[in-house]
């Protein structure tokens, strides 16, 4: 009896094993190193002292905080654009099209993701450059008497962000719209609802969980994002994570680097809990959505 | 009020009407198109030509939340993110009632289907039998001209069943509403309904009283899917009068009443229901007007009071049930056993063979 009991533990640890050791060497690890890093400061050649002074910085000079700020701004808009693009598709692939063809759409919502984002955000580049493909097309149709610059601009970036987070809200909200009994809505219809009626007190709230998961998802992977505001926004995109980059690796400023990752690990967990408080929704039914 | 359809597939070129106040049950095997049907009284869908008009005026163009029908869905589709109240006063909202209007009469109405109090409760937290009066309240606190019932009892159990069903008509007894009831359930559409349409491939096959129906059945169809029958197919060999002598392919002779023009050398079934044949041990004993048949008992089906046994004709070993008295003379029936039977032919009924069948 304790022989099988121990056998089944035994199997249970060995078979966590490989997730224990991925979380515990690639996300625990180099978080305690970080924040002893982001800890400390350094007063001479190979002398630190223990000090909030990276901390201190990142509050006493306004081109820090204002980047932090900007960056938390434009990922909660891009989330909310991305949300508001993809409910309707959700919608179409869950509830409208008919067998086939909502594999067909969902297929169709993942094929951009069989190239690489660096490809892809380089597409957006050939499409925007001044000398690019829009520019010229809205000469040719008299919009603008010269081309015009779309890259380097803040709308520019949302664009590119949306169209990279799309399918991560798509996922979730498919499957919290596909589980929606369509005699609900046809009961609330019966019972003398219009659409908007019938969108905001029956499909949100079934698909909170759904939405909020998308959101979530969208929010982290946006605020993390380092490639598409560095391509698309160029020196203009002001992303944290740019300031992350530059201590760490132009500046080798280690310490400041780590301190400005624990602010946007701050930022991101914070903004998740106001993101639930707000909405009302457990983080535990949230998970089940994705 | 008078609803018109025609030429629809799966409803085809179908026309009725229902009084006012009554109970009308449109009873179908699954797939007849009696769903449509509904769906197309409550505005879900278009008839493709024809009209439907409720209380004198076309609802030709007027969206399901715009007609004066509401509709109890056949899985209730109680809105589980709202409480009970919020669920019964959700119609009313929509018709812009005021907050404490809407609270009063909901909670009323609750009360009503013997409820109240249970306002604040979640929709899981109810027994079916509660979801079934919710969704019932929540489509009666509009008033509506019409209700619209899609097999509201299909989802719950026997005994549940059968309580609902004494308390619908309770309820529709008390509210005078007209009720417009889907189902594939005979007894329901029986002990419910003023009248019942027999619905078929997208056909009324009849309408009628219950009783109509199940006493004087107009086709096969209904002689088959309302109440048990037995079943006896052949071809009129003697036609005397209103009755007709019915001769099945291996040789069975009964006697019927004609139902229709009959003429001999005819394909007819005969339907004969199991409570109108006599049992008896000795063919004496059987009342010396009627034709005696003789047969050999298979099966005993004890059911209480829905009793009935299983035989096989002594010439063509085919399947005949009776249902059997109560009062225990029989109880001692065993398999094997050689028994015979009759039964008066006016009150058995023959029907020309469908050709479609």
């Amino acid at each position: 009896m304790r022989d099988s009991r121990w056998h089944a533990r035994l199997v249970l640890g060995l078979m966590l094993a490989p997730a224990v050791l991925w979380l515990g060497a690639l996300i625990v690890l180099p978080h305690i190193d970080l924040g002893v890093l982001s800890l400390r400061e350094r007063v001479g050649p190979r002398q630190y002292v223990a000090s909030l002074a990276q901390y201190r910085t990142f509050f006493a000079e306004p081109l820090y905080w204002h980047v932090f700020v900007r960056t938390a701004v434009m990922s909660v808009l891009a989330t909310f654009f991305t949300l508001l693009l993809a409910f309707p598709i959700a919608w179409i692939i869950a509830k409208l099209a008919q067998g086939r063809a909502g594999s067909l759409l969902f297929i169709i919502c993942l094929i951009p993701f069989w190239v690489s984002e660096t490809v892809r955000t380089l597409g957006w580049m050939i499409l925007l450059r001044e000398s690019g493909v829009l520019p010229a097309l809205m000469v040719k149709l008299g919009l603008t008497a010269m081309p015009v610059e779309l890259l380097y601009r803040d709308a520019t970036i949302l664009v590119g962000l949306v169209y990279t987070s799309l399918l991560f809200m798509v996922v979730p909200l498919v499957s919290s719209l596909e589980s929606l009994d369509n005699s609900l809505i046809e009961a609330a219809y019966d019972l003398g609802a219009g659409g908007f009626t019938i969108l905001r007190s029956i499909v949100i709230p079934h698909a909170a969980p759904g939405i909020t998961a998308g959101c979530i998802v969208v929010f982290m992977l946006t605020l993390g994002n380092y490639l598409t505001p560095t391509l698309l926004g160029g020196k203009n995109s002001q992303w944290f994570t740019e300031q992350i980059y530059t201590q760490f690796i132009t500046r080798f400023n280690w310490e400041q680097g780590a301190a400005f990752g624990f602010l946007l690990l701050g930022l991101s967990t914070a903004l998740v809990i106001l993101g639930l408080r707000i909405s009302g929704q457990r983080f535990g039914d949230v998970m089940r959505a994705t | 009020m008078v609803k018109r359809f025609a030429d629809h597939t799966a409803v085809d070129a179908l026309s009725f009407s229902v009084a006012r106040g009554s109970f009308f049950s449109i009873l179908g095997p699954s797939g007849c198109g009696k769903t449509t049907l509904l769906r197309m009284i409550a505005g879900f869908i278009a008839p493709d030509s024809g009209d439907i008009a409720i209380g004198g005026s076309s609802m030709r163009g007027v969206a399901p939340n715009r007609r004066p029908v509401n509709m109890v869905f056949q899985q209730l589709a109680l809105f589980p993110m709202m409480s009970v109240g919020e669920n019964v006063a959700f119609g009313l909202a929509r018709r812009g009632i005021a907050r404490a209007e809407r609270v009063k009469r909901s909670n009323a109405m609750l009360e009503r289907v013997g409820l109240g109090g249970a306002a604040h409760k979640r929709v899981d937290e109810l027994s079916g039998g509660q979801r079934q009066r919710v969704a019932i309240a929540r489509s009666l606190v509009l008033e509506p001209t019409l209700l619209l019932l899609d097999e509201p009892l299909g989802a719950l159990d026997l005994k549940l069943r059968e309580h609902m069903k004494i308390e619908l008509k309770q309820l529709q007894a008390a509210f005078g509403t007209t009720f417009v009831y889907i189902t594939h359930d005979q007894s329901e559409a029986l002990v419910l309904s003023d009248h019942v349409g027999v619905m078929s491939r997208g056909r009324f096959e009849q309408l009628g009283t219950p009783q109509d129906l199940y006493y004087r059945p107009q086709t096969p169809f209904v002689a088959g899917f309302v109440g048990a029958n037995n079943r006896i197919e052949g071809r009129a060999t003697a036609v005397a009068g209103v009755l007709a002598e019915v001769t099945s392919a291996d040789g069975w002779v009964v006697h019927a009443l004609k139902s229709g023009t009959i003429a001999v050398g005819d394909a007819v079934e005969a339907f004969v229901r199991p409570e109108v044949a006599i049992l008896a041990r000795s063919a004496a004993e059987l009342p010396a007007a009627q034709p005696r048949h003789a047969g050999e008992v298979q099966s005993v089906l004890f059911d209480g009071a829905n009793s009935a046994v299983l035989l096989q004709e002594a010439q063509t070993r085919r399947e005949f049930r009776i249902a059997l008295p109560q009062t225990g003379q029989f109880s001692d029936l065993k398999p094997l056993e050689k028994v015979a039977f009759s039964f008066d032919p006016s009150r058995a009924v023959c029907f020309a063979a469908r050709t479609d069948a």
